[in-house]
Formats: C-alpha cells, structure tokens, sequence
C-alpha cells in the first residue's frame, strides 16, 4: 500500500509531500533551495557543513534539514533571522580557515564554497585564521591530486569512494584541527588501493581534489616545430564538453571539437572511436575464440582502467577473464607510432600522442610502464637505447583540460561551424560512439560478434535491455541458436555484485561489461562539472543520437580500420596486434 | 601476529566494535600499533587500510609509534599554563628535537601533553616515568634531561 502524503508547513504555506524525505529533499521538491555542500542525495549523510539548519516550530535547536526527516503536520522556516545567523556563522567559521587562492584555484569557476559563500552574502569574514597547520599536499597519484588545506571536511569524497565504488582508499584521519581525509599513513594515493576514477573529484565542494594538470606539457609539444602532435578524442567528451562553455547539458558538438582542436595546433586531429572500432574488432574476435576453444568465460571487457586497477587489487584471481585487449586510448597510441609513422613517413619519435578523455584514471593508464610497445616495436629498427625510451601515449587531458585550453586560445566555441576528423585515424562508426555510454561497449560488440558468426546482417541494431543507468543489465542474445547471457555493471561496487560469482566459476555469464564510473565514460572522473543533475541521461541520449546519425553503425563496417588490417595487422588476434594492442595484468598490493 | 592476537582476531571477526577491541589489545601488547599489524588486521577483518587509520588516529589512546624508554608528560592545565608550562613544553620540543606524541629519533623519550597531573601547587609540573618535577623552570630542563641521558 502506497503511504499517504504528508501535510506540512513551510515558510507558512501548507503542501502535500512525499513520506520519507529528509526536510532539506521535501524543501527542495517544492521549489525551496536550502544551501549545503556536504549533503548529496542518496549517498552523503554526514550532516558535516552545517549549513542547511532550518528552524522547526517545537524544536529547541535548529535542525540540520539534511537528516532531519520530515513528519506529518511539521512547521518548518528557511529563512528567519536565527536560521541566516546561524548559516552565515558557520559559513564564516568555514571561510576562515580556507586558503584565499581563489583567484588561481582549479575550481574558481566551479567552486561551491565560493559560490555559497557569495549567494549567501558574505562578504566579510569576522574570524581571523588561527589555525597555522599547514598539511602537505599529496601529489603522489599521476591522476589526482590531494590539498588537504582546501578540504572543508564534508566527507563526500569519503562516501563516494566507499559506497559507490567500494574502494575505500581515503577515510577521515586524526581530530580537532588535525583533521583531515588522507589515505593509510598519509602514504599519499599513489600508495593506495586508489583506482583514479575521479569520483570524488566530481563531489568536492572546493579545489581540496584535482586532477594533474597536463595542459602545459601539451602546450610545450604544440609550440616546439620539431614535434607531429596528434590528438585522439574520447566517444564521451564530445557529448559533454559543451556544457564547460555555457551549452545545455546534452549538446552534441563533435565536428565543433575537432575545429577547436585544430585551432589549437594539433598536426592531425583524431578520434578515439577509431581505435574503439578496432578494439571491437580484437575483443569480438577473443570472445569468439574464447566460446570456440573453451578459453576462460565470462569474458570481461578491459576499457575502463579504474576497473583494471580495482581488478589487481581486490579481484586478482579473475584476472585472466579480463580481456587482453588494450583500451581504445591505448591501442590509439601504439597503432599511430607504428601504423600511421610508417604509412606517412614520421620518424615515431617525433610524434607526440595527446588524448582526450573523460577520466582521470586514463591519466594512470597511459603511464602504465608496459604501455611502450611502439617504442619496442622500433626498437630494433632504428637503433633505440633505452633513454630513448617513448609512451605509447604521451599526455592525457580531461574533457575539463581541454576546455581549459580551448578557452585560453581565445576560441568561442559554441560559435564555430565544426570540421570533420582527419583521416584515417579519425573514421569511425556509430559502433564506437556508445563506447561513452554504459553497456555501449557490449552492445557494439554483439552487433560485431553476431555478423561475424552467422554471417547475416543484425536486423535491429539496438539493445534497450543494454541501455539506460541502472547499476547493472542483463540480457540474452540468441545468435542462431547460440544463446549468449551477457551482463554489465557501472559503478564498481555493482561490478563486485557480479565479480564474486565469477570469482567462485558460478556466474552465469559469457561476456561481462564493466565500466568503473556511474554511467559509464560519459559520467567519468574527468567530465564537467555540472549544475544539471540530469547531465547524465541528457548526456546519454546524445550518444546514442550520434549512433544513430552515423552512416555506419558497426565496427567491422570501419573502411579505415579494415585499410589497417589489410595494410599492417593482417587480421584480428594476429601477431602484431598481439604485441601491439594486447597487454596483461599483474596482482596488486596495497600498500605499494 | 601472536596466536593469542588471531585468537582475539577470530573471536571477535564480525562483531560490532571488533577493529577497537583488537587495536586495544595491541595497543596494550606493544605499547602501540605497529603498522605491518595494521597491514594483518585488514586482511583478515576486511576492514580498509584507511579506515584503521582512521580509528588509530582519532583516539589518543593508539600509537603509531613504539614508546620511548621514558615517558615525559608535561602538564599544560590552566594552573601549570599560566605559569608558563608552554615555555616548558616549547624548550623540551627544541631540545628533544620531536613534537608532542612522538618518540625521539633514539628512542629513549617520549613526548607527551596531558592535562593536570593532580598538584597544582607545584606548577608548573612535568613527570617523567614515575618521578614528578615541580616549579619546573626553563633553565633546568637541559640538567633534568641529561641524568636520563646518562645513565644510558
């Protein structure tokens, strides 16, 4: 039985609201803003900023509206002289031990302190700060960096990195003013069982976390005329680098992010689809091989390089279900120092690899110290020692670095008219494009898989059961009798529902999507920070809009990706897409 | 890890408050929490590294550090402060060359603040082990100091 609505006062009018909600969510429903920046809905309940009291007739104190749940007949003010007081002190009491660096944060623009604090009216603080405590900042990770200085002790990125992605690397540490979230020791993260999804980044309320800033390494290699810059841009980022200059959330803006791209000065702007095409080629035909020869199943996709460190640390017994193929980023780099160099003639050393993407563990996954396979490729060839020694990939932006730099050419970008990719490292099919997307990955690689096997044209392209936010999809696909369950988790404590069948030989699955970021890339670490909560559905639908406008909607349908094959790989599992574009995985302990 | 530590660990896997009781029980063991036992508890309770941390941090009771031979524990209550315990604390500091709560770097003193040793009359006041100092001055803290020195 549906529980009846409640009847409640607010600010003096009557409303009918929903049983079960916090006052702060019950306000907000009705159109009433109470500010706060530790509360998150569904996730954060730490009650730490308090900001959001609201004073409640009967009640002796005021009432932190975030986990105060709403009752029948309750009286409740936002705004009375007592609620701004006590808000404003609080506010203050914050302000005052906050560096006042906002001029050169990270997050000026996107701060939520700064922004409190202005919407509030503060424009004095009375508090001197007395505290001198100055904590070091952790720079230990290549993806993420740690200022407990600018950390207001909210406990979202504590939340987010327990509940949502189980991972539990930060945790709050000493008392008093010592307090600080910090990882095991203070070893910084890089020692920890971090996996560099940025999730917390996303929920920090000020710049206590960013990512590592590599806009200058990018803009050093564009300005040095000796160097071939290329860039490879993620499915992802062209479905939400729109909203970082003023566009709504959901504005697709690929061809406008190839013409910035080239203002920029990049030699060759290309496209992380194309080498997503090429990952469905190499993945589609392991899992082939894998149910032909009764290899290792389920299969599980290796993308997402979040998942791949959380794999070695937590779930190192699965490790030989993980796909050895190389994520899209990584198969990029290796395929343009080789393939590309040669077929245009580029000494491998010159050319520099930039890549786009939603994420922060991309950052990590570039400096993997085994991703140099093109400078072994090379190697014998031309003469390379070792301190000759190149990345496959050579720097990783954010969609949020990008913007950045985009920003300071002096580029308006929701004004320009868009430009194609160059080819051929820039075509792709709409295959790759729903790699951004939860169960994209999957559902690009049936429509390969299910041609390849019954050598027929798929009559319908899409798989709905595959689609949309739910933490975890399931579905079976019947390729000509061949019944093939398959399942895919976002978010990594979903992934671990499904992992520890798989760790028992119980899951009943043959082939396993696993994305670590809510959504998939397209709510990556690296993405926006949005002030629409609907960002990642809005950012969805623009994905799968772009699939559906491209011509060619299946990755073995790739004309570019074919050329290769025929020109350099010979075919898919051959032996230089095995040196090339497949990697291993190795058990990881925490501490490092 | 002794047997009687996993015996503990065993007995207690599960339960409400078990990261607490063991911690205790190490910390009364080694006179504080050794980090390679921190490493052990993890694994075997499934606990995070950063949540002991946490729980290790946030009471003064735990270490992270093994105890000086002497302990030395300067009172900074209101009568002993105002009597200038602060300047006491800061020349100990400076000699010992270590922070409060920690050990120094030959392990033969660890530095402590409490508050109120019970004999106010005598502030400002400091112990070491079990010895009180009374009408402690700046000046004497080198001389006080040295005899533990010695008799190493």
């Amino acid at each position: 039985m549906k529980e009846s609505k409640l009847s409640v006062k607010i600010d003096g009018k009557s409303y009918q609201v929903e049983p079960g909600l916090a006052i702060l969510d019950a306000c907000r429903n009705v159109g009433i803003d109470i500010p706060t920046l530790c509360y998150l809905k569904g996730l954060s309940k730490e009650a730490a900023c308090s900001i959001c009291l609201v004073e409640v007739t009967g009640a002796k104190a005021l009432m932190r509206s975030c986990v105060t749940p709403i009752n029948n007949g309750m009286e409740i003010y936002t705004n009375t002289e007592r609620v701004r007081n006590a808000r404003r002190i609080n506010l203050e009491l914050l302000l005052a031990g906050h560096p006042k660096e906002c001029l050169s944060c990270d997050r000026s623009e996107t701060c939520e302190l700064r922004k409190i604090a202005f919407d509030m009216g503060i424009r004095e603080v009375r508090f001197p700060k007395t505290s001198k405590t100055e904590f070091p900042i952790d720079k230990t990770s290549v993806s993420i960096i740690r200022d407990p200085n600018k950390c207001i002790l909210c406990g979202r990125c504590v939340s987010v990195c327990s509940s949502i992605q189980s991972v539990q690397a930060i945790d709050f540490s000493g008392r008093g003013k010592a307090s600080k979230v910090t990882t095991f020791f203070d070893q910084g993260l890089a020692s920890s069982v971090c996996v560099n999804c940025g999730q917390c980044l996303l929920v920090c309320p000020t710049g206590a976390l960013t990512e590592q800033n590599e806009t200058e390494e990018v803009w050093k290699a564009l300005f040095d005329p000796d160097k071939f810059v290329v860039v490879e841009v993620a499915p992802a980022v062209r479905a939400a680098i729109g909203e970082e200059f003023a566009m709504p959330a959901g504005s697709l803006v690929t061809a406008k992010l190839a013409q910035a791209l080239r203002k920029l000065g990049f030699s060759k702007v290309f496209d992380t689809q194309f080498s997503a095409d090429l990952t469905i080629m190499e993945e589609g035909y392991e899992l082939i091989s894998r149910i032909k020869n009764k290899g290792v199943l389920p299969m599980i996709t290796s993308c997402s390089p979040g998942w791949i460190k959380f794999a070695e640390h937590f779930f190192p017994g699965i490790l030989p279900h993980i796909s050895t193929c190389k994520s899209p980023q990584q198969m990029f780099g290796a395929i343009a120092k080789t393939y590309y160099a040669k077929k245009y003639n580029i000494d491998p050393r010159k050319i520099i690899v930039v890549s786009i993407m939603p994420c922060t563990a991309k950052k990590f996954e570039a400096k993997r110290p085994e991703m140099k396979d093109a400078f072994k490729y090379w190697q014998k060839d031309l003469n390379l020692k070792k301190e000759d020694e190149f990345y496959d990939v050579d720097y990783v932006l954010t969609t949020r670095e990008a913007a950045r730099m985009i920003r300071e050419a002096g580029i308006n970008f929701s004004n320009l008219n868009g430009e194609d990719f160059d080819e051929p490292l820039g075509i792709s099919t709409g295959a790759a494009v729903i790699f951004g997307a939860t169960g994209g990955v999957m559902e690009a690689a049936i429509r390969t898989v299910h041609e390849v096997l019954t050598g027929k044209e798929l009559e319908k392209l899409e798989f709905n059961a595959l689609r949309g936010l739910d933490g975890i999809k399931v579905c079976e696909v019947d390729i000509q009798g061949l019944k093939l369950k398959v399942a895919v988790a976002n978010g990594l404590s979903n992934a671990r529902k499904l992992l520890k069948d798989v760790g028992d030989n119980k899951s009943p699955y043959a082939f396993i999507e696993i994305m670590t970021c809510p959504g998939g890339c397209l709510g990556g670490g690296g993405q926006p920070f949005s002030a629409d909560g609907e960002a990642k559905p809005k950012r969805m639908e623009t994905i799968y809009q772009e699939d559906r406008n491209k011509p060619l909607r299946k990755s073995h349908q790739n004309p570019a990706v074919n050329a290769l094959y025929k020109e350099f790989l010979d075919k898919p599992l051959g032996e230089k897409s095995h040196h090339l574009l497949h990697t291993h995985y190795s058990r990881r302990q925490e501490p490092l | 890890m002794n047997p009687e530590l996993i015996k503990l660990v065993e007995e207690w896997k599960g339960k409400d408050g078990n990261l607490i009781m063991i911690l205790h029980e190490i910390q009364n063991h080694h006179g504080y929490v050794p980090r390679e036992l921190s490493l052990e508890l993890s694994k075997m309770l499934d606990i995070p590294l950063a949540r002991i941390y946490e729980v290790i941090t946030f009471y003064n009771f735990f270490k992270l550090s093994p105890p000086g031979k002497h302990l030395i524990r300067i009172c900074m209550g209101t009568a002993c402060y105002l009597r200038g315990a602060s300047l006491i604390l800061e020349e100990m500091k400076n000699i010992l060359g270590v922070q409060e709560g920690q050990t120094t770097k030959d392990g033969l003193f660890y530095l402590d603040v409490v508050r109120c040793l019970g004999c106010c009359g005598l502030a400002p006041v400091l112990m070491i082990d079990n010895k009180v100092y009374g009408k402690v001055k700046k000046s004497e803290i080198a001389d006080i100091l040295s005899k533990y020195i010695k008799e190493e």
